[in-house]
């Protein structure tokens, strides 16, 4: 059984296979009804509209139907119930499942509960593989991600989704320029584990610095929670905040990217230049996730 | 049940059959006896000695319990706090077996894991469970990685 639950559980090859495949869903090339005797179950047990909102999206577009819970007040966990039982349970009602849990490494439990394939749409502050992959795959509609320059700006301490991508991107020769606040730089282990992985890793003061030396520049939200009060929360904010006046003299190809939603981290103003790509970013996270659901279920 | 030995010091009763572990890192005998769920309420008798010389090691611990024969996997994980300890099984007074302790590639239910975070902080049916690494421990979970002060997060 086929269970996508961490990008580090993936070799390039997989990931080249899936991106393929997620193009050939992009360009139309698949058959309407392929998964429409098929049923999934979105099991969220945290809030997400996007994630949520892109599987079902998905599914419906392969043909196949989903199940979900509409509140975690009106699900059994609030009686108690364990997640393990949850996936016993629903494992006999659907084709595979969708799990959005706080805790992490759920998915993993998951994995090994079920008796259809899991997949993972976020645990805690862990993984959420597809959101790696639909960033892969917006990169490479532009450009090889062999070899290319990628810069990692904002929380890299507690940001998933840049930890994610930055293992993946391990697996392309990427150099990575990471640009952090002071108190969310990324986590010594992790900095470690992408230098095992060959990694070159390269720390900038500030996004001015790295700037024209990126192909991509990856943007993740300051959460004003990680700042003692508003005032120190304001202050790193604007000084990371991407602006037009910022983008004189990059390169060319620059694409910026942002898992979004968005806080204030990007000017509605660059939105309008040739850089801005996070807005087709948040469109691929359909095919990526009919790749998906079409691997986990074929 | 202990006797005087000729230089004045205390020394422990044999055992008739049972295992010592020997050559115990000095001050991680109960550290040991905890990796291996054995509580001071175990109904066999059980030694302890602490920091004692040891031409090898200088000062060590020696643990000897009595009417049981320790399994491999049991012991192995006393490897994570005592690399240099020795295994004898004893059998009519006789050391009848003697084996080095390995570390394990798989920890399952032997530490806590530290991210409060992660699942197996939970009521889930699962135990927590760690690969062992040059680096440290690393959750199958969570990816946790404990580096250091392994003792303190046993179980
Ligand atoms: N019947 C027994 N009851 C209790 N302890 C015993 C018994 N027989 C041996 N031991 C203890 O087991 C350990 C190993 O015994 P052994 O006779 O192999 O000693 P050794 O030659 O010093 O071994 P090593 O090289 O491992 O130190 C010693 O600490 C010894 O005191
Ligand atoms: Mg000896
Ligand atoms: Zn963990």
């Amino acid at each position: 059984m086929y269970h996508i639950i961490s990008i580090r559980d993936f070799e390039r090859d997989d990931l080249d296979y899936l991106l393929d495949r997620a193009q050939e869903f992009d360009t139309g090339k698949y058959r309407s009804g392929m998964l429409d005797d098929k049923l999934v179950a979105l099991l969220f047990f945290e809030p997400s509209t996007r994630t949520r909102m892109s599987f079902a999206t998905a599914m419906a577009r392969l043909g196949g139907r989903s199940i979900s819970v509409d509140s975690v007040e009106a699900s059994s966990i609030v009686k108690g119930e364990t997640l393990a039982d949850t996936i016993r349970v629903v494992s006999s009602y659907a084709d595979a499942i969708v799990l959005r849990h706080p805790k992490e490494g759920a998915a993993r439990l998951a994995s090994e509960f079920a008796s259809v394939p899991v997949i993972n749409a976020g645990d805690g502050a862990g993984q959420h593989p597809s959101q790696t992959l639909l960033d892969l795959y917006t990169i490479r509609q532009s450009m090889s991600v062999d070899g290319i320059d990628v810069g990692l700006l904002g929380d890299l301490r507690y940001g998933r989704t840049a930890h994610s991508l930055a293992l993946a991107l391990s697996l392309y020769g990427v150099t990575l320029h990471t640009i952090a606040p002071g108190g969310l730089e990324m986590p010594a282990n992790i900095a470690l584990e992408l230098r095992e992985r060959g990694m070159e890793v390269v720390e900038h003061p500030n996004v001015e610095e790295a700037i024209r030396e990126l192909d991509v520049l990856y943007v993740t939200r300051i959460q004003r929670e990680r700042f003692p009060d508003s005032a120190s929360y304001y202050n790193v904010a604007s000084s990371y905040r991407i602006t037009t006046d910022l983008l004189a003299g990059v390169k060319e190809r620059l694409m910026i990217l942002h898992p979004l939603p968005r806080a204030g981290e990007i000017d509605p103003e660059v939105d309008c230049t040739p850089y801005a790509r996070y807005f087709e970013q948040a469109k691929n996270g359909v095919p990526i996730r009919m790749a998906l659901l079409h691997e986990v279920m074929k | 049940m202990t006797r005087k030995d000729p230089s004045g010091g205390l020394v422990i009763s044999p055992i008739r059959n049972g295992t010592v572990i020997d050559h115990i890192t000095a001050g991680e005998a109960l550290n040991v006896l905890r990796i291996l769920g054995i509580t001071g309420s175990t109904p066999e008798c059980l030694s302890i000695a602490t920091n004692v010389k040891s031409k090898r090691m200088g000062k060590k611990d020696i643990v000897k319990i009595e009417n049981r024969e320790l399994r491999t996997e049991e012991v192995d994980r006393i490897a994570l706090l005592a690399p240099q300890a020795k295994i004898n099984i004893i059998r009519d007074y006789q050391v009848v077996e003697k084996k080095g302790v390995e570390i394990p590639e798989i920890l399952k239910g032997v530490v806590r894991c530290p991210n409060p975070g992660c699942i197996t902080n939970t009521n889930e049916p699962v135990e927590s469970t760690f690969e062992v690494l040059d680096k440290g421990l690393h959750c199958l979970y969570c990816d946790w990685l404990i580096k250091d002060d392994i003792a303190n997060h046993i179980i």
